[in-house]
């Protein structure tokens, strides 16, 4: 017998991409930083020396002209992955994200395939600040046309960026760094449909249900097990794609458990956790059991100094709190 | 490199005939073909704009033909070109369907995009239209990627972007630029300086009304040409367009001058965006890319005054079937909000 191999999170992405590269000759990556372990962590790491300079490709600064490239490659047959590493400087493509990739399909009459991945990295928290700390999904979720992924687990973080890749439709895939020191056994990686990616029940319990995605994912799991030694057992349901949304499996459990904490990693107001609260209101048959509550970071930018970040970032603890006043414990 | 376009920012100059040089005129026939075209199909768009009857905004480009259709000249249909809010020429200078554009601009279910984009959402793959869209420059950075893939590609493809002069005000336009140029892309950049940015003429929005200096900050070859001069288009990228089908070209900027008959939307000639404009419009028609490429077809031999009229009668009645036919052409069903948006 072998010992158990695990596989990091961050190593799990980088596993990704050489199945991508070794198996679809029309993938190919680009942005900035790739060839460097600064912006890009252990997620990249050498594959411009395996798969060629040519397909993996570092760029000038220009966020809006690597995104739209991306299109116009996605348009003339290939896969392009565009990555950004930080959500923050992706934000100077969001006409190229929002108003061109995403619409491009239902504007030309349906069938304007943009097989495009913008891989966005979230990377906050180390007194980084405003500007380097951005994780906006919801924004994103909001569009129509615009796959939104969100991996929480190593397997994911492979298998999510082989799905979005494959996809005939944009997919905006945002990994996190509080994510890559997470370890899993992983199988060997196939081919993976998006069609196949939906919510997932992480952890099973009657008491509570606890959503997340992405980061927050593991924040629930942690949180869950503290809950656990205090007798109350959560449901812990990650999202996964946040768009579209399929909310069947959080319904399910929210109408099992009757409480529903929805953790987000991104600002509250009009944000993830109110389109997952509000998804259970117009549910006549769940407005009136479910009890609703949300954690979400302040609304206000990230801040720098370290009291104020403790204020600003939740950690576990948080969600065992508002779980248990939920709970009436 | 001169910073000034001269003689060909002034309205009274370039009225003369167009000069072959050693251009062989009979293709050029087939080009006024196509130019004549253009003119009375948008003339038609004008027409039904100004009853009402079109309601999506039209950006017409009655005045410019000459740029789209010399362009076009060189490019095949495995080329992929993108344009702005203004091109509905470059659609039909490359082949895209008069029956689909028509039925389009009345949000018709038989429309190039099905009803769903309008007169500034036109595509035709088929003829190697990727797709025009009205935000500034947004289709400028879509081209060079389509230039990156025919590089990866290695089969002498070219990607083609069509902006105005208001487009170099972009920040779009300055990355893309920089990227063609250092990846050496095969990219045709072509900038029709009408001078004009909506209402607002050049000399208000940017310091020199020369495009083509941005080509050489980026260090790329380049050419400002009477836009209005097919043939000093079309042979302004001779050259270039032999270096990319033999798989060793790298970007080009083709200016060119010409100027916009009616306003910036819409049907018409005495406003843009309820400005008033200047009146040397009918200067400017003096430099009618249409009529001086017909006299110079004429003073050669190469299309008689009877075999023009023969062109412009059938043309006529081309664009009258096709509109007749546009407004027979069923809506999308209102399924197709949702159906559209995601693959199947």
């Amino acid at each position: 017998m072998t010992a158990t191999v695990k596989t990091s999170y961050g190593v799990a992405i980088r596993d990704g991409f050489a199945h991508l590269l070794a198996k679809h000759p029309k993938a190919f990556v680009m942005g900035q930083g790739l060839w460097s372990p600064w912006y890009v962590g252990n997620s990249m790491t050498n594959l411009e020396i395996e798969f060629g300079k040519e397909r993996v490709i570092d760029v000038p600064v220009s966020e809006v002209a690597t995104t739209g490239a991306g299109i116009g490659a996605a348009l003339s047959g290939y896969r392009p992955i565009v990555v950004h590493p930080r959500v923050d400087f992706m934000m100077l493509a969001v006409d190229q994200i929002v108003t061109q990739a995403a619409k491009w399909r239902s504007m030309f009459g349906g069938d304007m395939s943009v097989p495009l991945v913008i891989r966005g990295i979230i990377n906050r928290g180390g007194e980084q600040g405003a500007q380097h700390s951005q994780s906006l999904q919801s924004w994103f979720a909001h569009i129509p046309g615009l796959h939104v992924l969100m991996p929480a687990t190593p397997r994911d973080a492979r298998d999510m960026l082989i799905a979005a890749t494959l996809c005939d439709d944009p997919v905006l895939y945002m990994d996190d760094r509080w994510c890559y020191e997470l370890e899993e056994e992983l199988p060997p990686a196939e081919d993976v449909s998006i069609n196949d990616i939906a919510p997932l029940r992480r952890r099973t319990g009657k008491d509570i249900t606890l959503v997340g995605c992405g980061y927050t994912t593991k924040l629930n799991l942690e949180a869950a097990e503290l809950l656990a030694a205090q007798g109350i057992e959560a449901d812990v349901i990650d999202l996964r794609l946040l768009n579209p949304l399929k909310p069947a499996l959080v319904h399910e459990s929210a109408a099992k458990t009757g409480r529903m904490l929805v953790v987000d990693g991104d600002w509250r107001s009009c944000g993830l956790a109110a389109e997952i609260i509000a998804g259970v209101a117009e549910r006549p048959e769940l407005r009136a059991v479910v009890h609703c509550a949300r954690i979400t970071h302040p609304d206000a930018p990230a801040p720098t100094s370290k009291p104020l970040e403790q204020a600003f970032y939740f950690t576990a603890a948080d969600i065992v709190r508002e779980a248990r006043t939920l709970c009436g414990r | 490199m001169n910073q000034s376009l001269t003689s060909l920012a002034d309205a009274k100059a370039h009225h003369e005939p167009i000069a072959f040089g050693h251009a062989d005129p009979v293709p050029f026939v087939q080009a006024l073909h196509s130019m004549v075209r253009i003119r009375r199909a948008e003339e038609c768009i004008a027409e039904n704009v100004a009853t009402g009857v079109i309601k999506c905004p039209c950006h017409l480009a009655i005045g410019q033909e000459a740029a789209a259709v010399g362009v076009a000249m060189h490019l095949r249909s495995t080329d992929r070109a993108f344009g702005a809010h203004r091109s509905h020429a470059h659609f039909l200078a490359m082949g895209g369907s008069l029956d689909g554009l028509f039925a389009e601009v009345l949000g018709r279910d038989t429309g190039v995009s099905r009803g769903m984009g309008g007169s500034m959402h036109l595509a035709a793959k088929e003829v190697g239209f990727y797709g025009s869209v009205p935000i500034v420059g947004a289709s400028i950075p879509i081209a060079v990627g389509a230039g990156l893939a025919a590089q990866m590609d290695k089969k002498g493809d070219v990607g083609v972007s069509f902006f105005g002069d208001g487009a170099a005000e972009e920040g779009s336009f300055h990355e893309s630029m920089n990227l063609a140029s250092v990846m050496n892309l095969p990219v045709l950049f072509v900038c029709e300086n009408n001078m004009f940015a909506s209402h607002l003429h050049i000399s208000l929005r940017q310091p020199k009304n020369v495009v083509a200096r941005y080509a050489v900050a980026h260090a790329m070859a380049h050419a400002t040409v009477d836009g209005n001069d097919i043939v000093a288009v079309w042979s302004a990228l001779k050259d270039a367009a032999a270096a990319w089908r033999a798989g060793t070209g790298g970007p080009f900027f083709l200016e060119a001058v010409t100027y916009r008959w009616l306003g910036h939307v819409g049907h018409r000639d005495d406003q843009d965006v309820g400005v008033a404009r200047k009146d040397d419009l009918s200067d400017w028609k003096g430099r009618d890319p249409v009529r001086r490429l017909a006299e110079s077809l004429a003073t050669v031999g190469a299309l008689s005054p009877k075999e023009l009229a023969a062109m412009e009668s059938a043309i006529s009645d081309e664009v009258a079937t096709a509109w007749a036919k546009a407004l027979t052409q069923p809506f999308p069903d209102p399924s197709a909000l949702l159906s559209r948006v995601w693959a199947k």
